[in-house]
């Protein structure tokens, strides 16, 4: 089963549920956790896994060869990105903008344009206990996560539990994130951003067609989690667990303590999530 | 004309709390949310839309059945697994897949393939008691939204020509991506909202990294610092090795959510001492743009 933690808006808890669902299994299912969030990962700090393994990740971009190239521009006119100008006897390539279509070296008529990798960041594995853990590491300046996040998803080991800790939004890296998750919990607190960002989030659930079930953290916040429930209602979206405002929860996140490690009553409450998240799907 | 832009690295730090308390101490400044993917300031600033405008970028292969031959020769070029060929030999597009690069487009031979620019945002100029505010909504799901950030920044500066405003202040997104080099770019001063824990602290190091990547001077503002006071103490510290200023630390306080659910920026919500930390800080971000 693969299960994806995400929320619209950035700090509601999507890696504390994600984390505290995955300890919570231990030591009972197998699971692997991966930590999508590649501009941001934190997940680390509290699983605290030992890194066995970690590898560079290329992208694609082109390289032009002089010799073969007669600046014909063909190039330039097929790339959708902008990504390369033909000008006075030389090609220029802005990689940043390259999204490693090929469609450069696929339509040059002079076969002068060969690929060679760029490197966006890397990718970290390794094991805290039994919990196999995958996150990825998006080198600084680098614009573009999908090609890191989808790379990283290639570790996904289909024979355990799988736990995604997907960035904050609801854009391209999100949608890369939740890509073939069975389930998506999304993790919302009840302030009108909260709200705002989870109708956000559950509309890409939607399009995606994977059912959703919300958590609801902090959930003695602000005006309280009426008008969240309602929301839930009107959309069918059943709420799984919520969890108040504690400020010794938030002091024990600060000291990069688990809540299950700062209130180990919790553990019942992630493991019947889990259950009803497995009931939902069956 | 100075820009300020607002960011974190890591998200719920308080960068939309902040941004809004700004636009209430400096009353004439153009305002932006550059947040387009979960954009929140509208619900602290009140807008009133003068104007909406379509944003449309990147484009969306669509196939043809009626001149697609199922011959599969756009199956193993589309680097994007957005096309997949049924039972019947009949190819689709996967729209959330596609990244419009248009290669399946370019090796069709019988031109079934359409290469369409659909509708994926809409941005707005509007009024609100604070000065003009320009902001904008990425469809769900849809790309490009560093070109939305760059359209939405590019209307905010016009307005502040135009209307002879010295400031633009710009609420930012998490993460260091897309979007997010989008809204640094060019800009005189990028406020690091961070808070006391590992994440905020890494986070913020990643983000710092990236503005001076671009070259962008930072400052750095600790939000719910009393959380963890020793984590605080290090944060300052690491800001002092990197000769950045912190303007404020900003005591957690029950009274922001109360003041977010009520819409009103904090410090016209409280009269309490941290009010006045972020009037303080206010005072010393103008003082190191100008």
């Amino acid at each position: 089963m693969i299960i994806s933690v995400a929320s619209g808006k950035g700090g509601t808890g999507k890696t504390t549920i994600a984390v505290n669902l995955t300890l919570a299994l231990q030591p009972d299912h197998p699971v692997q956790f991966l930590d999508c969030d590649v501009e941001e990962p934190n997940a680390h700090f509290f699983l605290k896994p030992r890194i066995e393994e970690s590898r560079e990740v290329f992208t694609p971009i082109p390289e032009i060869d002089d010799s073969l190239c007669t600046y014909c521009g063909r190039c330039a006119e097929v790339c959708a990105y902008n990504a390369l100008a033909v000008v006075k006897g030389a090609v220029l390539v802005f990689s940043e903008l390259c999204h490693g279509c090929g469609a450069c070296r696929l339509l040059c008529p002079e076969k002068a344009i060969r690929e060679v990798g760029k490197r966006i960041g890397v990718i970290e594995s390794g094991r805290a206990g039994d919990i196999r853990f995958v996150h990825g590491r998006l080198d600084i300046g680098q614009a573009m996560s999908p090609p890191l996040i989808r790379a990283l998803k290639k570790n996904m080991d289909p024979s355990r539990t799988v736990v995604i800790d997907a960035p904050p939004g609801t854009s391209c890296p999100v949608i890369e994130s939740l890509r073939h998750s069975e389930f998506c919990l999304l993790v919302t607190e009840p302030t009108p951003f909260g709200r705002h960002d989870l109708e956000l989030a559950a509309g890409a659930a939607k399009e995606m067609k994977i059912p959703c079930g919300v958590v609801i953290n902090r959930a003695s916040l602000g005006d309280g989690d009426g008008e969240v429930r309602d929301f839930c209602a009107r959309e069918g979206i059943p709420v799984l667990m919520t969890i108040p405002f504690d400020r010794k929860i938030a002091e024990a996140y600060s000291r990069g303590q688990t809540i299950l490690e700062a209130f180990p009553a919790y553990r019942t409450g992630f493991l019947e999530l889990f259950e009803n998240i497995r009931k939902l799907l069956s | 004309m100075k820009q300020i832009v607002v960011i974190s690295g890591k998200g719920g730090t308080g960068k939309t709390v902040m941004s809004a308390c700004f636009a209430s101490l400096a009353r004439s400044a153009v305002l932006a949310d550059v947040d387009v993917d979960a954009s929140n300031l509208h619900l602290l600033l009140h807008p009133e839309i003068l104007e909406r405008h379509v944003f449309k970028s990147g484009q969306k292969a669509r196939i043809d059945v009626e001149k697609c031959t199922g011959c599969g020769l756009c199956l193993p070029v589309c680097r994007f697994n957005a096309l997949a060929e049924d039972d019947m030999g009949r190819v689709s597009v996967d729209p959330l897949s596609c990244e419009g690069c248009g290669v399946c487009f370019h090796v069709c031979p019988v031109q079934a393939v359409e290469m369409e620019i659909p509708i994926s945002g809409e941005w707005y100029v509007s009024r609100t008691k604070y000065g003009p505010f320009v902001h904008a909504r990425l469809g769900i799901a849809e790309e490009n939204s560093g070109k939305l950030v760059t359209e939405v920044r590019k209307k905010a500066r016009e307005i502040a020509e135009s209307e002879g405003r010295g400031l633009v202040i710009m609420d930012g997104a998490p993460g260091i991506g897309c979007p997010v080099i989008a809204s640094l770019t060019g800009t005189d001063l990028a406020l690091v909202v961070t808070e006391p824990t590992p994440s905020g602290r890494h986070d913020m190091e990643r983000i710092v990294d990236l503005a001076r990547h671009f070259k962008i001077r930072v400052a750095c503002c600790i939000n719910k610092f009393d959380l963890n006071l020793e984590n605080s103490e290090q944060i300052q510290r690491w800001c002092g090795e990197q000769s950045i200023p912190v303007t404020g630390k900003i005591p957690f306080d029950a009274a922001v959510p109360e003041s977010v659910v009520r819409g009103i920026p904090y410090v016209e919500y409280t009269s309490n001492s941290s009010a006045d930390d972020i009037r303080r800080m206010w005072s010393s971000l103008l003082e190191l743009i100008t």
